[in-house]
């Protein structure tokens, strides 16, 4: 693991940046990210199944596994912490290969997702679970863009600062949930 | 006889779910300190720290802790000498819910039926509740938020008589172990042991309503549970898996008894942001 030390990185993501990366590091996200969960993935990979075009360009995009509580009055979005990524395990890999950069989540990923990912150059970042209130400051503004009918798991468009995750799996097969857990176990 | 009003119970309901899910209780929060002094790993320590003070941001601002606000799952304790004016019991809990759920801007995470369209409901009712006729006059109302992540890492396995308590423990730990991060550790372990199929689950369930950290009140069911907590905590899971020496705040065991040929055993995890309420009308 390495030193913790916050790197800042703006969205959309290159493949620059993404060679940069490394399971461990801790970032700081500004730019904006798109919003799906169970629902939202399904329709998105229906359309690309069907030929249809994506309700928004995700080239370059970073997707955040989100089902947020609804926003109070003047407020941009309600609490928002991330969901469990492995539900998204089944349609993860249609969406990196129409040119996804990033995922926002929390638990780990599929063996095929992590392929898929080293081959497409695309990076899984976890957000600190459970802290959906603390998370939520860091998004400025938030619109719903597709499948309003979804509630919560529509997609929306986010615009957040300084937002914190940690690289999970990089390209080169780094994976902080193995390696930590190998750190601190002290089973026989 | 007590007389006990629909209205009443509604109130009652809809304060519990927005309080359960904006502030925590003291014992989880003294559990987060616990569990601090504890850790090791630089990172855990960090998460734990953001944790709490997630906490104090959610208590202070009125704002939901997490953003997956949960099943509402009831345990009700009824009192033979209560009746109960103005409706059914079950109607005033699933309006109660309705009324929380939506004046307190919480998610709405409950789909109609699980299989065909998954149509969200929009009010997050129906409500699980589990209902049970007790002596006296009171109405106990006990709230669990039992949001999808953990839930999701549940298992329940109808063991040997021979496999023993041994084969308790390893169930127990593989179960904690193969959840990883996806129930947001550090978690509360409920253990169900014995009873039959239906009813182990109901007591890993229940044991997630106990005050976190609060032993059981039989020495030897204690002893288990401080065996199962240390065995847990060496995994290296950690504070939201991202490795450390607190996997689990509590772990809290259930018994019942069992069928000669039976050892019934399930396990139901909490996440960190362990959400429970209780009130007596």
């Amino acid at each position: 693991m390495q030193e913790l030390k916050i790197r800042k990185i703006t969205t959309p993501l290159t493949d620059d940046v993404i060679s940069d990366l490394r399971a461990g590091d801790k970032i700081e996200l500004t730019g904006v990210l798109y919003t799906a969960r169970d629902a939202g993935h399904k329709r998105l990979v229906k359309m690309i199944k069907d030929g249809d075009k994506l309700p928004f360009d995700i080239k370059g995009q970073v997707l955040y596994f989100v089902g947020p509580t609804p926003a109070k009055p003047g407020m941009p979005i309600g609490s928002a912490g991330p969901t469990t990524s492995g539900r998204m395990d089944l349609y993860s890999p249609h969406l990196i290969k129409c040119g996804l950069k990033g995922m926002i989540g929390k638990g780990a990923r599929a063996k095929e997702v992590i392929e898929t990912m080293r081959e497409y150059k695309c990076i899984y970042f976890a957000a600190i679970g459970g802290v959906a209130a603390l998370l939520s400051k860091k998004i400025k503004k938030a619109e719903v863009i597709a499948f309003e009918d979804l509630g919560t798991e529509a997609i929306r468009r986010l615009e957040v600062e300084n937002f914190p995750v940690v690289v999970i799996n990089d390209i080169y097969g780094g994976d902080l949930y193995k390696e930590g857990v190998k750190q601190y176990s002290t089973r026989e | 006889m007590k007389r006990i009003h629909y209205n009443d119970i509604v109130d009652k309901v809809r304060e519990m779910c927005i309080e359960a899910n904006y502030s925590l209780s003291k014992d989880v929060i003294a559990s987060y300190e616990r569990a601090l002094e504890m850790e090791k790993s630089p990172l855990g320590q960090e998460v734990l720290g953001q944790i709490m003070e997630n906490a104090r941001i959610a208590d202070k601002e009125g704002m939901p802790l997490c953003q997956d606000t949960g099943l509402s799952v009831f345990f009700i304790e009824v009192g033979q000498d209560v009746s109960i004016a103005g409706g059914l019991l079950d109607d005033a809990i699933n309006e109660g819910v309705r009324q929380g759920y939506n004046t307190g801007y919480l998610r709405k995470s409950v789909v109609q039926e699980p299989v065909f369209e998954r149509r969200n409901t929009s009010d997050n009712t129906p409500a699980i509740i589990h209902t049970e006729l007790v002596s006296g006059d009171r109405l106990k109302i006990m709230l669990d938020i039992a949001g999808g992540g953990c839930e999701n890492m549940a298992a329940l396995k109808m063991l040997r008589p021979a496999d023993g308590l041994e084969g308790v423990k390893q169930f127990v730990v593989e179960t904690v172990r193969n959840a990883g991060a996806n129930p947001c550790p550090p978690v509360v372990v409920g253990v169900g042991i014995g009873g039959d199929f239906e009813k182990v689950a109901m007591l890993a369930k229940r044991a997630l309503l106990r005050p976190v950290g609060q032993p059981h009140s039989k020495l030897e069911v204690a002893a288990l549970e401080e065996d199962l907590l240390k065995k847990v905590n060496q995994l290296g899971i950690g504070p939201v898996g991202l490795g450390g020496i607190v996997t689990a705040l509590a772990v809290h065991v259930e018994m019942h008894p069992c069928h000669i040929a039976s050892l019934p055993v399930a396990v139901n995890l909490g996440c960190h942001s362990s959400r429970h309420k209780s009130i007596t009308i």
